[in-house]
């Protein structure tokens, strides 16, 4: 099939299959299996189109004239788009399975889930236009058409959060998340219109081509950075994720967190491209951010008690480990150190992917706890394994692969990255150091709270003894959303296997943003990626070691006398599942440790006298960078803007007046 | 370049063979300063031995997870056994980063330790495991950074380069950088092997625990894994305690001998520890880490000149 054919349908199918989803929506099956038929295709297409552009080189090129406008649309898939194009598919063909089923059973569900009353048309419409949007971000090869794409993209997640609008809490999570990413748009057009105007032409080839100043270089770095991470959800950029992501359906909230924030990512990397050899300070800078990100990330999600929130932070802190490969990278091309640029770009775009896959496993499991349970609460779940085995399943292997542990995808990205920091200590003198040593005891850090945050979710949700009613009687996923989660899971398993063989394969893709040639590049990626082959045979090993263990367990207990007992509890005769832990007394410990910079407010009964009467004590997780950043910013403008209230008086006739005088002023400036 | 070296095959056997013995031997200390008799230095064997001929009672709570961690958690210190050095001679594998494999191998096995505990959903063992991945979190940072300084010093990126590049001259040019960072090393020592200060393995019954709570309800084969693993961690982490003191380059037949002395030497320096500190209480022990985690600073600090 011929490139432009793909192209078109990776764009189209999406949205047409939303539309006539919508049309048919008087039967919510038809519209449901229109709307996932269309997503699944485009992701095919894009699969297809980004896997042949990646496998065998080349990059497709289409253009659209746009509605005898004379401009034109020009769309072209180059490697770091395919790159990007393939978590992209993935990810949204099979949160489309899983929404098939997912939307039908949410039907009359219990009000605590919260989806109950949304129409799965109108989800299939806005999923379908997302996914549109973000494969035009892609796409797309000029300023005022990605500026355009990434409108529709961002509009069209505004509104997935707010469908289901009956619940204030989504209402004002949808605004949240508008207000951020418009302020995120505005730092985007004004650097597409600072570096249109210094290259004199807007499409990719002539930002391309513009040599910067120092100091232009450096607003413009800025201006992205700004852009592109409030999308991404650099902290203290990050404030809408952990809100916006319960309120959307789980399946879309599985692709916003996978790889809709990716599309920052890639925004980013795309803007590098323009902005000529990196300065050192970029690698600092990015490698800070990534440190307080991921860090910070997961103290917030060690916090929470909704699995959603909990995955939205943790999606933050995965962003900066994504960060803080591109800083040790770019660092490492700044001061010349090949190896440690290389290692650091290819870790940071493979951490992408391999995101991509895990937090889809985790979204669409939570998406199934929902469902099932009709709570997002960890402390109300528990003993779910035996009665969802499927998602109890993919939900550890993506809790594996997230925590970073070998032998699953998540260790060759973030091992990767180390690897970049190892070799910097090497070639660095000083300061030069720093970065270095910053991104390994950040990582250390980042790998041992995410294990204890994802030991407390899988331990607590799906092990142990229910907590609740609805968590003992809930029965199996059906099979679509199984299929879907299952899908992830096994990507996860198959890219650990197939990265360490594959990694030379990136070449094209990081080629754009190193200043060496492609067969230098080439080799670099064969010698430095060599460790990765013992990463495999490590793992090889794991594997053949748990079957032999497994074995000889096996052997030596058969014949030999298996009891069963209840829970051994010092000898306590009635035991319930009242008695076992919780998630938050599992986390309370690191939760005491990270208070100075985790703000929340605890509500503690007053204990006076030797008996005490009965109380309650309640705590409430808060986000630091909302109380004391970004609620006094706002205040702070509205009580500003409230006092050029007298400009809308409301008479027509002063709007009148307000048009005429703009006319005027413009009739003069063109004149003068 | 993955390097492997047949002679690191002999560190393997003797870490499998002999890792019981430590634990024996921190017994034996701790019996000496207590005026006691104690059990013989074998003993950590004959329970293995015992434990092994034994059947299993399970918990009707629990699924395959609680069975897989066992199982997964001694296929991990094994596999990671194959990427450390012992007395300066390579270990079985070399590659730039093992030692990130290596210490995300042990990650392994306390997240699937972790996970069993949780799976009995008894609160002893919630408790025990809360506290294991809170104090395991605080640990790593440590480590990793002692590892990268010497990393930088001796220009080397493999757990056998490194430590290989550990000798007198060192010592000598940079020799309170290393004491720090051994120190450091010894402390997270210590923590990770639930050793006194941070944990006492001997009184497994009372809620102030954490290693030993979390196998309460593990019996048979499965917990002699447990125990079997959990004293080739000793050695493990002992190894790369030792390997920081021992001169490198030695021939093999005076380097293995002294490497198996230092660790028996550093298990009676554990018991010896044992038996005259107390245990901290809970909420000390983060300041013990982030102690180390300074020591290791400092250690950059100094490095750095």
């Amino acid at each position: 099939m011929s490139h432009a054919v793909l192209i078109a349908a990776a764009i189209l199918l999406p949205l047409v299959g939303g539309l006539l989803g919508r049309l048919v929506g008087f039967h919510s099956g038809l519209a449901r299996l229109t709307a996932a038929a269309g997503g699944v295709l485009g992701g095919l297409a894009g699969l297809g189109l980004g896997g042949d552009i990646l496998w065998n080189g080349g990059q497709a090129i289409v253009n659209w004239p746009w509605f005898a406008t004379g401009y034109g649309l020009t769309l072209a898939v180059d490697p770091l788009s395919a790159f990007f194009l393939l978590p992209v598919s993935v990810l949204t063909a099979l949160a489309a399975v899983y929404g098939v089923a997912y939307l039908g059973h949410s039907h009359g569900g219990s009000s605590g889930a919260g989806h109950g009353a949304i129409d799965p048309a109108n989800v299939g419409l806005f999923a379908g236009l997302l996914q549109t949007g973000m494969v035009l971000v892609l796409l797309v090869q000029d300023a005022l058409g990605f500026l355009f794409s990434w409108e529709l993209m961002s509009i069209a997640a505004f509104f997935v959060i707010a469908l289901d609008d009956g619940q204030a809490e989504n209402r004002s999570a949808a605004w949240t998340y508008l207000v951020a990413t418009h302020i995120g748009s505005a730092f985007l057009i004004l650097f597409f219109l600072f570096l249109g105007h210094r290259a004199g032409g807007l499409t990719f080839t002539d930002l391309a081509r513009v040599t910067l100043s120092g100091q232009a270089q450096a607003l413009l770095f800025v201006a992205a950075l700004c852009g592109f991470g409030a999308k991404a959800g650099f902290v203290p950029l990050h404030v809408w994720l952990p809100d916006a992501h319960p309120a959307a359906p789980s399946h879309i909230s599985a692709v916003m967190s996978g790889v809709m924030i990716k599309t920052g990512i890639y925004g980013l990397l795309r803007a590098l491209t323009f902005l000529g050899a990196p300065p050192a300070w970029w690698g600092w800078v990015l490698v800070i951010i990534g440190f307080t990100s991921g860090i910070l990330g997961m103290v917030f999600a060690l916090a929470q008690r909704d699995l959603k929130r909990l995955l939205a932070y943790s999606s933050v802190e995965n962003i900066g480990i994504v960060t803080l490969g591109m800083g040790i990278g770019l660092f490492g091309v700044a001061t010349g150190q090949t190896t440690m640029g290389v290692l650091g770009l290819a870790g940071s775009l493979l951490h992408v992917l391999n995101h991509a896959m895990f937090k889809g496993v985790l979204f669409l499991g939570a998406g199934a706890l929902v469902q099932g349970t009709g709570t997002r609460d960890l402390d109300h779940l528990g003993g779910l394994s035996r009665r969802m085995p499927g998602a109890a399943g993919s939900f550890l292997v993506g809790a594996v692969a997230i925590c970073g542990l070998p032998p699953l995808n998540g260790f060759v990205s973030e091992f990767l990255i180390y690897l970049a920091a190892f070799h910097g200590l090497l070639g660095g003198q000083g300061f030069a150091l720093l970065p270095s040593f910053l991104v390994i005891a950040g990582l250390a850090l980042i790998g041992g709270l995410a294990a204890a945050c994802f030991t407390n979710v899988y331990g607590i949700a799906f092990l142990g003894e229910p907590r609740t009613r609805a968590a003992g009687e809930v029965g199996a996923s059906p099979g679509l959303m199984t299929l879907g989660m299952s899908g992830l899971a096994l990507a996860c398993v198959l890219l650990a296997i197939a990265l360490p063989v594959v990694l030379p394969g990136l070449a094209p893709v990081l080629a754009p943003l190193l200043p060496i040639d492609g067969p230098t590049l080439l080799l670099e990626l064969l010698r430095a990626g060599a460790p990765l082959r013992g990463v495999l045979a490590l793992g090889a090993l794991l594997l053949l070691l748990v079957g032999f263990l497994a074995f000889v367990r096996g052997r030596l207990l058969a014949g030999r006398e298996v009891g069963e007992t209840p829970t051994w509890d010092c000898g306590y005769a009635a035991p319930t599942a009242r008695m076992s832990y919780t998630g938050s007394s599992f986390t309370q410990p690191l939760n005491d440790l990270f208070e100075p910079v985790r703000t929340g407010t605890v509500e503690r009964p007053a204990l006076v006298g030797l008996f005490p009467a009965p109380g309650r004590m309640a705590t409430h997780p808060g986000d630091s960078f909302v109380g004391h950043l970004f609620t006094p910013l706002f205040t702070g403008a509205e009580t500003l803007f409230q006092r050029l209230r007298w400009v809308q008086s409301g008479r027509l006739q002063v709007y009148v007046l307000y048009i005429a005088v703009t006319l005027l002023v413009l009739l003069g400036w063109n004149l003068w | 370049m993955v390097t492997v070296n047949f002679a690191g095959l002999v560190p393997i056997a003797l870490a499998l063979v002999m890792a019981p013995l430590l634990q024996g031997v921190i017994n034996r200390t701790k019996a000496f300063f207590a005026g006691r008799q104690g059990a013989p230095v074998w003993q950590p064997y004959f329970d293995l031995a015992r434990l092994l001929g034994k059947g299993a009672v399970y918990s009707r709570t629990t699924t395959w997870v609680f069975v897989a961690g066992p199982v997964v958690g001694l296929a991990s210190i094994l596999a990671a056994l194959t990427l450390m050095p012992l007395g300066g001679v390579g270990a079985f594998l070399a590659f730039s980063g093992d030692l990130v494999l290596m210490l995300y191998l042990l990650g392994l096995m306390r997240f699937v330790t972790v996970l069993a505990a949780l799976d009995t959903g008894s609160s002893f063992e919630g408790m025990g495991a809360s506290r294991e991945v809170t104090f395991a979190a605080l640990a790593e940072p440590p480590v990793f950074l002692t590892l990268a300084i010497l990393a930088q010093k001796t220009g080397a990126l493999s757990l056998s380069g490194i430590l290989a590049g550990i000798g007198p001259t060192l010592w000598v040019t940079a020799g309170p950088m290393l004491a720090l960072l051994t120190t450091a090393l010894f402390l997270v020592f210590l923590a990770e092997n639930a050793r006194i200060p941070v944990d006492d393995p001997t009184t497994h019954l009372e809620l102030t625990m954490i290693h030993e709570v979390m196998v309460l309800d593990h019996s048979g084969p499965d917990f002699a894994m447990i125990l079997y693993g959990a004293s080739l961690k000793l050695w493990l982490l002992g190894s790369l305690v030792v390997g920081l003191i021992l001169p490198a380059g030695l021939p093999w037949f005076v380097a293995w001998p002294a490497a198996v002395g230092a660790l028996i030497l550093l298990a009676i320096l554990t018991g010896v520890v044992e038996s005259t500190m107390a245990r901290l209480r809970m909420h000390k022990v983060p300041q013990f880490l982030i102690g180390a985690l300074i020591m290791t600073l400092l250690a950059l600090v100094l490095g750095a000149r």
